[in-house]
């Protein structure tokens, strides 16, 4: 197969875990981290979906344009935002009180590798230039479910869902999905499971490109993607 | 202002800024150019005051706001979480000019917290496994591992508010909000830098987010919000 382009490849993973939101009939309380997970927000379509930001808001709204933008009110990648209608406002401890509590359902965050234990490698690589840990560890360990967005491999084509991970962990055995252009993981019991291929790859191609060994479920299907 | 008279807190901020001493570990409020005490951060820069650990999510960027700081030599060592904005601090470290403590973001708003509360130090499961591991103590509880982490306490809290009553009251602005009145809770001088000085009794007591018990210095700032 040709590799998607890079806005398709962006576009169907956050399309894609969207649509697992989307089914929420009750009221689900998301934290999404900065690059393809802030795309998520585009495709939710469910009015009991809530976006959390650890920076101390519930409710985010969409992008503000630029009138509207206050440099006071922020997303934790710093982006201007707008507020919904029953938005809050809080402090520090409170926001990841609400993340290391259990009270966030998910949170979406991009990585580096994911590896077959279900670990994620996320806040650095480490060359000398960055110093920062964030949020990311706390999200990890606290939010009840880990969704991994990142696409299948390295811009190099090198694999990132691999053995074990070889740049420094965000969280041990935290990872629920792993969702790429090309596939939807879902780890249980500690086993990475194949859900879902996406329509133009085979079997065989995918375990090419996926280092960390895997099994079937039991509902594997063809991923469905944007239209 | 009227309400300025009435204010026994009020400062100038040449004043609020000569209570700090050489070498003090200074707590400072703001995430990502949102609810930082610019005004006092720029006062600290013009008064050279160094050797400074500095307490704070981020360092805002390469020579700007708290940046700044790093780039006078102003700072001894850093504690905080993410210092991804200023690639300046990984060079300061790298150079051995400065250590630096990087600290999970909730862990951290948390030790804060801890240190204004009495706690000496609590359990969590933010880093269990990670490097940020090393040298913590793990313990189970359940069935789960949790590092053992202790209080983040300071000489000095600079914090960013809305508004103040002339008793020292505060509110917060959106996400201006964010650990401020988490750092107005844990240092022995507390210096709150604020957009408006309002008459006592104007702000609604349930709005008050930070009574005034916590604060001991008030300045006006330039109105940023």
């Amino acid at each position: 197969m040709k590799p998607l382009a890079e806005e398709v490849a962006k576009k169907r993973i956050a399309w894609r875990i969207a649509q697992e939101f989307n089914k929420t009939e009750s009221p689900l309380f998301i934290n999404l981290g900065v690059g393809v997970p802030t795309m998520v927000a585009d495709y939710i379509t469910n009015n009991q979906v809530f976006l959390q930001a650890e920076n101390g808001m519930l409710g985010l709204g969409p992008a503000a344009s630029e009138d509207k933008k206050d440099r006071m009110l922020i997303n934790a990648g710093r982006i201007p935002i707008t507020e919904t209608p029953g938005c809050s406002f809080f402090d520090s401890c409170t926001s990841f009180g609400m993340i290391r509590g259990g009270h966030v359902d998910a949170t979406v965050i991009g990585a580096f590798e994911v590896d077959g234990e279900g670990n994620v490698a996320n806040w650095i690589i480490p060359n000398g230039k960055q110093l920062g840990v964030g949020g990311a560890m706390d999200l990890v360990a606290g939010a009840r479910q880990v969704y991994i967005s990142m696409t299948h491999c390295t811009k190099q084509g090198k694999p990132k869902i691999i053995e074990t991970c070889t740049l420094p962990i965000t969280g041990h055995g935290e990872v629920d999905f792993v969702v790429t252009e090309l596939a939807f993981f879902r780890f249980e019991k500690g086993r990475l499971l194949l859900e879902e291929i996406a329509p133009e790859v085979t079997l065989e191609e995918l375990k090419t490109m996926t280092l960390a060994s895997f099994s079937l479920s039991q509902n594997f299907r063809v991923m469905p993607v944007p239209g | 202002m009227d309400a300025a008279k009435d204010c026994l807190k009020l400062k100038t901020i040449d004043d609020a800024i000569g209570m700090i001493k050489k070498g003090s570990r200074v707590l400072i409020g703001g995430f990502g150019n949102a609810g930082d005490p610019k005004k006092l951060i720029e006062g600290l820069c013009i008064s050279g005051t160094d050797e400074l650990v500095v307490m704070s999510n981020d360092l805002g960027s390469p020579n700007e706001g708290l940046g700044k700081l790093l780039s006078n030599n102003q700072v001894r060592g850093l504690i905080g979480t993410y210092y991804n904005w200023n690639p300046e601090v990984a060079t300061a470290y790298n150079e051995g000019k400065i250590f630096v403590e990087l600290v999970p973001q909730g862990t951290f708003a948390e030790a804060v917290r801890a240190a204004g509360v009495g706690i000496p130090a609590f359990y969590t499961l933010s880093g269990v496994g990670t490097e940020i591991a090393k040298g913590k103590e793990e313990k189970t509880f359940g069935e789960k591992a949790y590092l053992l982490q202790e209080a983040l306490k300071a000489d000095v809290a600079l914090i960013k508010a809305h508004k103040a009553d002339v008793l020292g009251n505060l509110v917060y602005y959106k996400t201006a909000r964010n650990f401020n009145p988490v750092m107005a809770m844990a240092a022995d001088l507390v210096i709150a830098e604020v957009d408006e000085l309002v008459p006592g009794g104007e702000l609604d007591p349930e709005s008050i987010v930070t009574p005034h018990i916590f604060v001991d210095v008030l300045v006006l700032g330039g109105g940023d919000r």
